[in-house]
């Protein structure tokens, strides 16, 4: 029925089995629309926040899908500008997941703002000190570059690109997206960096807090290396879970191998600078503000230790380790469980950076603030989810996204 | 982001509270909340979301009876000074509706300017700001009590003691009319100071020799919260106990309170 919209030979399942697909996740959506509304209409009561916990899993979902959508702006950095011309079979992906996640990390704060109506305030009243205020207007602009880079995958559409207006501009816009790639990379080091910051600069939360250079906590540079290693993981994760559910391979090994080999070197660099960092952070800075590192992991029910063995060990050096040795990467089974691990292991930094830094009490006769999200919240922090897959759905239907899928999934009639 | 007026002298108000005196009794919880137009909480059981600007804490030494020792700890909004006038909430704030003012030393909040990210709060260690999680509810014909000199609060942004800053001003204007003169100590009082039974809060200018409080945070016995965090509070509490004082700041098991 849509045979006219989908590329040229590439097959696609019946529109009568894709519009059930489209029912079901849209199903979904419709209960994260719901729960936004609650919360626009009736207030965040509708969330378990509370005073001693204004942030929590919203932000932490914010933090990690910016993470992950990190392989957007390094994927672009590498064939751009570093000349990794392979990646170019890849990089159409990796820019509609970048989309997704910054759009997805938009969407919620602005359900995760009190008065979202007056968010403006942030550009108007802008207080330059603000590590927010830096987050804002970079991600901001980079999701405005995000959406340059998308334009012209769109004006691909068989049909699409039959208007020679659109033709031309496709054309032209791939032309120069050499400098939206390093308009990109430039602003995402920054507000990758400054998300890094928002925890980092906390001086009164002897967790987080982290000394650091010129303006910047050290989790400023952690932020953006670990978005740098670990976003490319999700971006190969996604194709992989793609490749299951169509059941054809969509990009070649030896892009995968090259993403994969890159991700683990960027990866055990970052785990190295992020042991120094606890090293010096447990040694040095939390002693200095009366805290021993057991402290933030003793007395309650859920922080232990394994969290932080978790997310170093098994989040950071066996990934690494993995992707870094040939013999792993090359092996797929290897391969795919060092990306899971990675994606998990950057969503526990995330996590570990906001959730537990608010449920750490910091004067001595305060408690633990343990907390559990409410249906509401876990409903729009899933409603970014379906989103992207009905994104990805549609996208992959009708767009060219994987240049090799036609070489490798020949038609056969 | 500082307002520096060189003619006017920099007052520094703060707050000193003898804990060997305070009986945990709440009267300035309630003074507070109502000079302040505090909303009350549709549901009061979840104490996590109402709103008390001022909080009395309640102490003990952890050890059973006969040992067993309590101390109550009210706690306004430190004002903290910070590193070079950030404090840790206002350095924070995207919207700069948190301001430290160079020249009363006390933290302000723009209620129309917050967009209620809570990123204040998250940044402020002692749980001093409040988010409006309702709209704002008082009980039937209290409306009527409300102070006119305190804007209340809309549903969605951040709130917190302002050490009753309506009432510098007033004062300012009563100064101002009695002959353009200086503010006098006991010329501004905050709410709770005037409410205590126990006469356990001071409010002054710390900067002034001429000031209760600037004698009394000179205390043997005096200390702040959280010291080493590096907020540099305003208030300073007083209080003979070494328990009280280690509770206070996280002291290490061989630390001493060097006091
Ligand atoms: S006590 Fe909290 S709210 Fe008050 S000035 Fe200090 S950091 Fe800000
Ligand atoms: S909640 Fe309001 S006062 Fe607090 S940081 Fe956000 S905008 Fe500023």
């Amino acid at each position: 029925m849509d045979s006219a919209l989908i590329p040229n030979g590439v097959r696609r399942c019946a529109f009568g089995k894709f519009l059930l697909g489209l029912a079901i996740v849209g199903a979904v959506l419709l209960w994260g629309v719901y729960a936004m509304l609650l919360c626009w209409f009736k207030g965040l009561n509708q969330t378990n926040m509370n005073d001693n916990y204004g942030f929590a899993l919203w932000i932490w979902a914010d933090l990690a899908v910016i993470a992950l959508g990190g392989g957007a702006f390094f994927s672009g950095f590498l064939k751009y500008l570093v000349g990794k011309d392979e990646l170019k079979h890849i990089i159409n992906y990796a820019v509609l997941i970048g989309f997704i996640c910054y759009s997805s990390a938009l969407l919620i704060l602005a359900i995760d703002v009190g008065q979202p109506l007056r968010s403006w305030f942030i550009f108007w009243h802008a207080n330059v000190h603000s590590m927010l205020t830096e987050v804002a207007f970079c991600l901001s602009c980079y999701f405005g570059v995000l959406t340059i880079e998308f334009i012209p995958l769109i004006l691909e559409n068989r049909q699409i690109n039959k208007v020679s207006f659109f033709h031309h501009l496709a054309h032209n816009m791939h032309e120069i997206m050499a400098v939206f790639a390093a308009t990109g990379a430039f602003l995402s080091f920054f507000h990758q960096g400054s998300l890094g910051g928002v925890a980092g600069v906390l001086f009164g939360r002897p967790f987080a807090y982290r000394e650091g250079l010129f303006i910047w906590p050290w989790t400023f540079f952690l932020f953006t290396w670990s978005a740098a290693a670990y976003g490319p993981c999700f971006t190969l994760l996604i194709t992989k879970i793609t490749e299951s559910i169509t059941g054809k391979k969509l990009v070649k090994d030896n892009v995968v191998e090259l993403l994969a080999k890159i991700s683990g070197w960027m990866m055990g660099t970052y785990i190295v600078a992020k042991i120094i960092d606890t090293i010096y952070w447990a040694s040095v800075t939390a002693p200095s503000k009366g805290f021993q590192i057991s402290q933030f992991y003793a007395n309650n029910s859920f922080y232990g230790m394994w969290i932080l063995i978790a997310e170093i060990l098994f989040g950071g050096v066996i990934p690494a380790l993995i992707l870094i040795m040939p013999s792993g990467r090359k092996n797929p089974k290897a391969r795919l469980l060092a990306i899971v691990l990675a994606v998990i292991g950057v969503c526990i930094n995330r996590w570990v950076m906001v959730l537990q830094t608010m449920a750490i009490p910091v004067m001595s006769f305060d408690k633990w603030a343990l907390y559990y999200p409410s249906w509401q919240e876990v409903a729009t922090t899933v409603l970014p989810v379906a989103y992207g897959t009905i994104l990805i759905m549609i996208c992959y239907r009708y767009l060219p996204i994987f240049p090799q899928e036609a070489e490798l999934n020949p038609a056969v009639d | 982001m500082k307002n520096e007026q060189s003619h006017e002298t920099t007052k520094k108000f703060g707050m000193v509270i003898n804990l060997d005196l305070c009986t945990g009794c709440g009267s300035c919880m309630v003074a507070c909340m109502a000079e302040n137009n505090v909303p009350f909480k549709p549901d009061e059981t979840d104490k996590l979301k109402s709103i008390t600007w001022m909080r009395v804490y309640r102490l003990t030494n952890g050890k059973s009876f006969p040992e067993t020792d309590i101390c109550y700890l009210p706690r306004p909004c430190q004002h903290c000074e910070g590193h070079g006038g950030h404090s840790p909430c206002v350095s924070v704030c995207p919207a700069t509706a948190t301001d430290y003012d160079s020249q009363t030393g006390i933290v302000s909040q723009i209620y129309t300017r917050c967009f209620g990210c809570r990123y204040c709060m998250a940044a402020c260690p002692y749980h001093a700001r409040y988010f409006n999680w309702f709209d704002p509810v008082w009980p039937d014909g209290m409306e009527k009590y409300l102070n006119p000199n305190v804007s209340p609060r809309m549903r969605g942004v951040v709130e917190k003691c302002s050490f009753c800053y309506h009432r510098y001003q007033a004062a300012k204007d009563r100064a101002y009319v009695e002959g353009q003169r200086e503010i006098e100590e006991g010329d501004y009082q905050t709410a709770c100071t005037q409410a205590c039974p126990a006469g356990a809060i001071t409010f002054g200018d710390l900067n002034n020799p001429e000031h209760a409080v600037y004698k009394l945070k000179q205390d043997a016995n005096a200390f702040r919260l959280l010291e080493r965090l590096g907020t540099n509070p305003k208030v300073y509490y007083i209080s003979s106990k070494e328990w009280v004082r280690r509770a206070a700041d996280n002291y290490l098991p061989n630390e001493k309170t060097g006091k």
